[in-house]
């Protein structure tokens, strides 16, 4: 079973729903046991990175990150992959979990933020999430915070400068863009983490 | 890049879509599942569904709507039409639309941009504004149920406003250009567009191809809005996208 955390934060549906259409099993849970037990982890997330403080207060990032040392397969979509970083300026007292280093930060004040839309991505072939997907498909963003270009970084996307679109190593995946609105990119996506 | 989307729009009365749209491959024309989903299938960036009906007895209909259209539908997915208070915004997010579009209620009730803002963010409230041009020839003024009512507000610091209260989009409708096929207004999406950092949807008075690339291109938007895009001479959406990519505007093309 593919767990997908609800923290409260935005609309969990539309991850689930892509989900279901490719026929992987999955639930919507905010019960840390059910994550602790869980085969995958997919944690969306739209909103405030303050939000995500709200995983530590019920003890899912607890789970979680038991999960992730135990070699669980993790997916953080959006303020979820933020979240993988160290920490944001959009709310820098709210720690993230560190697995990547950098901090995310504002789009400069020459673009319009937030970035919303499809934007390309230029994509690191050797990524497994991307395994498929064409090295220039465009993807769906909606974010007004951004994650910088580390070393884990699989997909770069410009906006006001380059930023991380997706990072990647052994079994922790994060993507800024939306997978489950991207069309037929995005499913491929969510597919290639379901079979991992 | 980021590209400038092209938004597909189905005008939705009774769980039917109104106004025509000739999908030969269709079993039925009418539906807006299979509508979204044939946009969608042919390079559309995005769905807009507003619900015109004007009985209200028609939400159950309407949520039914959108959680059949949702279902297959893999792109991002706006519903509006008859939304005035949080509850209602709550059961069109989880029937599954991502975002949801206000006019009339938000203008009554500006506090609405901030509640559904908080709970859902700011990226999934659109506010539509539909605007005509003042008697003496300058600015704007926002009108209210479907461009019956004036509210006495100018169109472009009504914009500001609901930024500042949480808007993450504004779909701005020319009411004098809406129905004419003579083109965006782009000078009014140009003021509402350079006031605002969010992004602006233009809507009302496409007639064709040359008429989106000038919106982007002088009238300044992020995405430009299509009720019915056959009625502009084009037999696919995905046409029009190739014929922009032909003008340099960066679009989704190929997709």
């Amino acid at each position: 079973m593919i767990a997908i955390v609800d923290y409260g934060a935005g609309n969990l549906t539309s991850v689930k729903k892509a989900l279901d259409q490719m026929g992987y099993e999955c639930a919507i849970t905010s019960d840390p046991s059910q994550v602790a037990r869980a085969e995958k982890i997919v944690l969306p997330g739209v909103g405030h990175f303050a939000s995500t403080e709200a995983l530590s207060r019920s003890g899912l990032r607890d789970a979680i990150t038991d999960a992730i040392v135990r070699g669980v397969p993790f997916l953080g979509i959006c303020v979820g992959m933020q979240w993988m970083f160290e920490r944001s300026q959009e709310s820098p007292e709210t720690p993230g979990l560190g697995l990547f280093r950098g901090e995310c930060e504002r789009f400069p004040a020459s673009v319009k933020s937030p970035h919303v839309g499809w934007n390309d991505l230029q994509i690191d072939s050797s990524s497994r999430l991307f395994r498929g997907v064409q090295p220039s498909s465009f993807v769906y963003f909606t974010h007004s915070f951004r994650a910088p270009v580390a070393e884990a970084t699989t997909a770069c996307c410009e906006y006001g400068g380059r930023f991380s679109a997706a990072v990647e190593r052994d079994h922790l995946f994060g993507v800024q863009f939306h997978p489950e609105k991207s069309g037929d990119a995005g499913l491929k996506m969510l597919s290639n983490f379901c079979v991992l | 890049m980021l590209t400038k989307r092209i938004i597909a729009c189905l005008d939705v009365d009774g769980g039917r879509v109104v106004k025509g749209v000739q999908f030969v491959s269709l079993r039925d024309a009418g539906d807006p599942a299979e509508l979204a989903k044939a946009h969608a299938a042919s390079g559309a960036d995005e769905i807009v569904l507003l619900d015109i009906s004007a009985a209200h007895q028609h939400r159950a209909t309407l949520l039914d709507t959108v959680r059949r259209t949702a279902a297959q539908l893999f792109i991002p997915f706006t519903v509006g039409g008859g939304i005035r208070s949080l509850e209602d915004a709550a059961a069109v997010f989880s029937a599954g639309a991502d975002k949801i579009s206000i006019n009339s209620a938000a203008l009554a009730n500006p506090v609405l941009i901030t509640q559904i803002a908080e709970r859902f963010g700011s990226q999934a409230v659109v506010v539509a504004i539909d605007a005509k041009r003042g008697k003496d020839g300058s600015g704007w003024e926002a009108f209210t149920h479907g461009g019956r009512t004036t509210s006495g507000r100018d169109a472009v610091e009504w914009a500001r406003e609901a930024e500042s209260r949480g808007a993450g989009e504004i779909l701005l409708t020319s009411m004098d250009r809406d129905g004419t096929g003579s083109g965006f207004d782009c000078e009014l999406t140009r003021a509402v567009a350079d006031s605002v950092r969010i992004p602006v949807i233009a809507s009302g008075g496409a007639g064709g191809a040359q008429h989106f690339a000038e919106v982007f291109c002088n009238g300044h938007a992020d995405a430009a809005l299509a009720a019915s895009i056959f009625h502009y001479g084009f037999s696919h959406l995905a046409d029009l996208k190739k014929e922009l990519a032909a003008q340099q505007i960066p679009v989704r093309w190929p997709c």
